[in-house]
């Protein structure tokens, strides 16, 4: 089950907490990988641990136009194909509405949901040709319950499950499928920010008492990822530890 | 009839899985031909890589016949 050999995976945000395991999953199951994000050493230790086939290391910094049209191409003259892309990459510039910036607010929507959009246009033609291919982006639970000091980072996770939705009824008939995956509250850097009060109080509101981890989510990609998985489309998989029940 | 129009009507009926009497100058890929808006795009997509030409995005939306696309690719590829 969940075989992914002789396909071609795409991770943006790879050299991060979550997106490294995704890579190192997808790898696990057969695919060849290409790790993109900013920290060119980061990208290389994730690369190092997998091992040194079929891992394809491809910075780019998402927020800069052309790089960010270039890095298709790239991939897949790297790895001869582009099968399934994660589109993971994330920021947050946490604020209360009345003191967000505008450019808390764009560089935010750029990355997560603009980015993410357009790697996901430009890739769609070679998945029409082959009658195959994945795109799953990566947001959040907050996408769909909300939360304080983070109206920017939660309407760029929204925005990428409409999208997501709008782009599965499109190409459905071609055997694309677009779906996301939701974690709650998992250990990386990012969660890492919050204070130890913070902290506490999210573990009181989650039934499994306890945070998740990138493993975890990075199971949930490689199934969407899968053959098994050709008949889910146009979904949200929520991995929260019963965070919330949606 | 053309070199062109030959090839352009054989990626048509390959593409669409229409007969190919239905293939005429002047059928609407839409209208007369059961494509929806996605088959579309794909046969722009097969004319691109047929002709080796590139087709913008404000010319293929005006690519609604079989004529239109004969016409385009005879003057620019
Ligand atoms: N951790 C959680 O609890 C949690 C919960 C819900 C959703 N998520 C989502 O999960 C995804 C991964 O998050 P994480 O927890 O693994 O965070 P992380 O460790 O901070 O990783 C974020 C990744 O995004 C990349 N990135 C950010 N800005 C970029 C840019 N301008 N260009 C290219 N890459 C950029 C980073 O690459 P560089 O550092 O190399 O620039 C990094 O690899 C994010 O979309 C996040 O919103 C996380």
């Amino acid at each position: 089950m969940f075989d992914l050999t002789g396909k071609c995976a795409l991770i943006t945000g790879a050299s991060g907490g979550i997106g490294a395991e995704i890579a190192k999953a997808l790898h696990a199951q057969g695919a060849t990988v290409g790790l993109t994000g900013t920290r060119v050493e980061a990208l290389e230790k994730v690369a190092a641990e997998i091992g040194n086939e079929r891992v394809h290391i491809l910075p780019c910094n998402l927020s800069d136009d052309e790089a960010l049209a270039a890095l298709p191409k790239q991939a897949e003259e790297a790895m001869g194909s582009l099968d399934v892309l994660v589109n993971n990459a994330g920021l947050t510039r946490d604020n209360l509405a009345m003191r967000i910036k505008d450019d808390d607010w764009d560089a935010v929507l750029n990355v997560n949901l603009t980015a993410a959009f357009k790697l996901s246009k430009a890739v769609l033609r070679g998945m029409m040709k082959k009658r195959w291919g994945r795109i799953i982006g990566i947001t959040s639970i907050v996408g769909v319950t909300g939360n304080p000091g983070q109206t920017n980072y939660a309407a760029s996770k929204a925005g990428m499950i409409g999208y997501s939705k709008s782009l599965a009824y499109e190409v459905g008939s071609r055997g694309i499928t677009v779906n996301c995956v939701a974690p709650g509250y998992i250990a990386t850097a990012m969660t890492d920010e919050l204070s130890e009060d913070v902290k506490s109080a999210m573990l009181t509101k989650i039934p499994a008492g306890r945070m998740g981890n990138p493993e975890e989510i990075a199971a949930g990609v490689v199934y969407l990822a899968s053959n098994e998985a050709q008949y889910v489309t146009g979904q949200t998989l929520h991995i929260n530890g019963g965070m919330a029940m949606i | 009839m053309s070199d062109v129009a030959e090839r352009v009507k054989k990626i048509v009926v390959e593409h669409l899985g229409v007969e190919e009497a239905k293939v005429t100058e002047n059928a609407s890929f839409i209208d007369d031909l059961g494509a929806d808006s996605l088959d579309t795009v794909e046969l722009v997509m097969a004319f691109e890589e047929e002709f080796g030409c590139e087709i913008p995005d404000d010319a293929a939306e005006k690519i609604l016949t079989v004529k239109d696309a004969i016409d385009f690719i005879e003057a620019n590829a």
